[in-house]
Parts: structure tokens; C-alpha cells; sequence
């Protein structure tokens, strides 16, 4: 489980931002997570409470979007979404791709200040 | 209720990691040396294949290894009887190995007196998806006693991974691995991903890993 070590970097981020802006209150953070990241939502959200604890950012809030795999179909000269990610393959023309668009982020998208 | 206010921020999460990955990357290429990473589940073989491969180059390349183990330094007692410089990296309760630590063991090594490098990851098909270590080639392993579905459980790692092994090729028949459906678990989570069947016991299928290894090498 790495979850604890990627919401620390994370709560690290948004220290740093809060002290830029002169300390202010972190309520949320927003994170886009893809599916082929290798992290856990729900592993980050467990860990998250705990970890903040202590810092700027107590009681803070994450938000995560799910960002689904896009695979590149090259047959269809198409972008496609996937809804599983162990096969990757087009699901329109079946052809298999290796091309992935989208998918592998793990990228803080902004923050809630107060 | 207080006014939130909403701050564009769009940093990777693992930022820190990657620019020391991409550093050691650009090291590795100014010296030469072809940086080999290998993955897998705890128990699948990485060590017994990393041991044969070691003996193997050694007499033509020069070559050297870090171990990532969480506790022990036993890997590393195993692979110094392959008589080349292996260093060990306990991670204590990290449960991968990430960019900084591989950079911390090479400060006394030379990278210029090296050929290979390779670097045996914690035993874990998970975490060390997430974390790149600067290596060209990215492998990952699975033994025949696993079971042929294993990419499919963990399609993450397959995906970041360059190349698979299956090991144990020699227990195949014992516990009736399914060797056609082996490869279409990985072709289902990583398309035209190059294979190799070994055995380190037999040392069956070692010659054709060792060609990749230095046609890569010779052209990369």
C-alpha cells in the first residue's frame, strides 16, 4: 500500500501552495485520478483524513475524478473510452491497441482556499 | 459557512519523483550503462533469474545490481555468489523502491565502469507501478505457479512494463500451467508485449533474454 506515501506528497503540494498565499486554509483538494495510475481511491480517501491531521490541511477535503482509460484505435483513426482495464482493445472494432491516451494520471487539479 | 475560493494548481501528484528519474535517466545514457529494472510478485523467481543473468553477462560485460528488499539483506548474500558489485536497499515499511533511493546507493559507484545495471524491485506487483527509477527497460515477471491470470489481476504493472517473463517454465507441466492462456492475459493488458519463457533451474529460454539484452544495449 503506497496510498499513505502519495497523500503525504500530496498534502506536501498544498502546504507549500497555502504558504505562498501567505497561509491560508486548505478546504479541498481535487485530484484526477486515471485508471491505470496504480493508486487506490479509496485507499487515498482512508488515508487521507489521517494524514492530514496535524497539518494545514485538517479536515480538509480530497475530491478525486476518475478519469477512465482512452485508448488511440488506429484501425478507427478514433479515440475510444474503455470501461475495463484489462483488455485493451478498441470495443468498436475489437482491433487491439497499445496506444493510451488517457488513463495513467495522478495530477492535483486545484485547490479550495478559504 | 466562510467563501472558498477555487486555485488552479495541475501538478503531478509523484513530481518529485519522476525529475529525479528523469536525472538518473539522463546519467545512465552519459555513461553508457543499460539500466535493466525488474518487477514482480514476492516469490515468483526475480532473484534466481537475476542471479543466472548476472552469471551469465558477467564474463563478457561488466555488471552490477541493487536489490530492494524490505528487511533482509539476503538477496543481496545470493546474488554476490554471481562474483559481481551488488548493493541492497532496505526500504524498512516502503513497500516499493522509488527514484531517490536508487540515486542515494550509486553515490559510490562509477557508472562509466558499468555495462548493466539492474535493479530488483520489492517483491510487490502494485506499488512500484507508480514510481519510475530511470531505467530503459522495465521487467516484469511471473512464475508458472501463479497461475495464467495474474496480468489480469494486476493489468497496472503489465501495462508500465517493457517486457515479461514467465519463470519456472520447469514446473509448467507439474502444475499445469496454461501457457496459451498465460500469453493472452498479457496480450489482453499490454498488446505485442515481447515474451520470454524461462527456466533459471534449467536455464532454458536465458539465451534469447540475453540477446535482448545486448541488442538493446548495442542500440539504445
Amino acid at each position: 500500500m503506497h496510498e499513505l506515501s502519495i497523500v503525504m506528497s500530496m498534502i506536501d503540494m498544498a502546504t507549500e501552495e497555502s504558504k505562498k498565499r501567505g497561509g491560508v486554509k486548505v478546504d479541498a483538494l481535487h485530484l484526477r485520478l486515471g485508471a491505470l495510475s496504480g493508486v487506490v481511491k479509496d485507499a487515498l480517501l482512508f488515508s487521507w483524513q489521517i494524514a492530514c491531521q496535524g497539518t494545514p490541511l485538517e479536515n480538509s477535503r480530497l475530491v478525486i475524478e476518475e478519469v477512465p482509460v482512452v485508448v488511440h484505435c488506429p484501425k478507427c483513426n478514433a479515440d475510444k473510452t474503455l470501461d475495463s482495464i484489462n483488455n485493451l482493445f478498441c470495443p468498436t472494432c475489437k482491433a487491439r491497441t497499445n496506444e493510451i491516451v488517457q488513463g495513467k494520471e495522478m495530477e492535483v487539479t486545484a485547490l479550495e482556499i478559504i | 459557512m466562510p467563501q472558498t475560493r477555487m486555485v488552479e494548481v495541475r501538478q503531478n501528484v509523484l513530481k518529485h519523483n519522476d525529475v529525479l528519474a528523469g536525472n538518473l535517466r539522463t546519467r545512465f545514457q552519459e555513461a553508457n550503462v543499460f539500466v535493466v529494472s525488474l518487477v514482480s510478485s514476492p516469490g515468483s523467481g526475480k532473484t534466481a533469474f537475476l542471479e543466472n543473468t548476472l552469471s551469465m553477462l558477467r564474463p563478457t560485460s561488466r555488471v552490477a545490481a541493487l536489490v530492494g528488499d524490505l528487511a533482509t539483506a539476503n538477496d543481496a548474500a545470493r546474488l554476490s555468489r554471481a562474483d559481481v558489485p551488488v548493493k541492497q536497499i532496505t526500504t524498512g515499511t516502503i513497500c516499493h523502491l522509488e527514484a531517490r533511493m536508487v540515486s542515494d546507493s550509486l553515490q559510490d559507484w562509477d557508472l562509466n565502469e558499468l555495462d548493466f545495471l539492474f535493479i530488483e524491485n520489492v517483491g510487490n506487483l502494485v506499488c512500484p507501478s507508480s514510481y519510475d527509477l530511470g531505467e530503459a527497460l522495465r521487467v516484469v515477471l511471473m512464475s508458472t505457479t501463479e497461475g495464467e491470470d495474474k496480468p489480469l489481476k494486476y493489468p497496472t504493472i503489465f501495462n508500465t512494463a517493457d517486457v515479461a517473463v514467465i519463470t519456472k517454465m520447469d514446473l509448467a507441466e507439474a502444475v499445469e500451467f496454461d501457457l496459451q492462456a498465460a500469453h493472452a492475459s498479457i496480450q489482453a493488458v499490454r498488446p505485442a508485449m515481447k515474451v520470454f519463457e524461462v527456466s533459471s533451474k534449467t536455464g532454458a529460454g536465458m539465451d534469447e533474454w540475453l540477446e535482448l539484452l545486448q541488442t538493446h544495449r548495442r542500440f539504445d
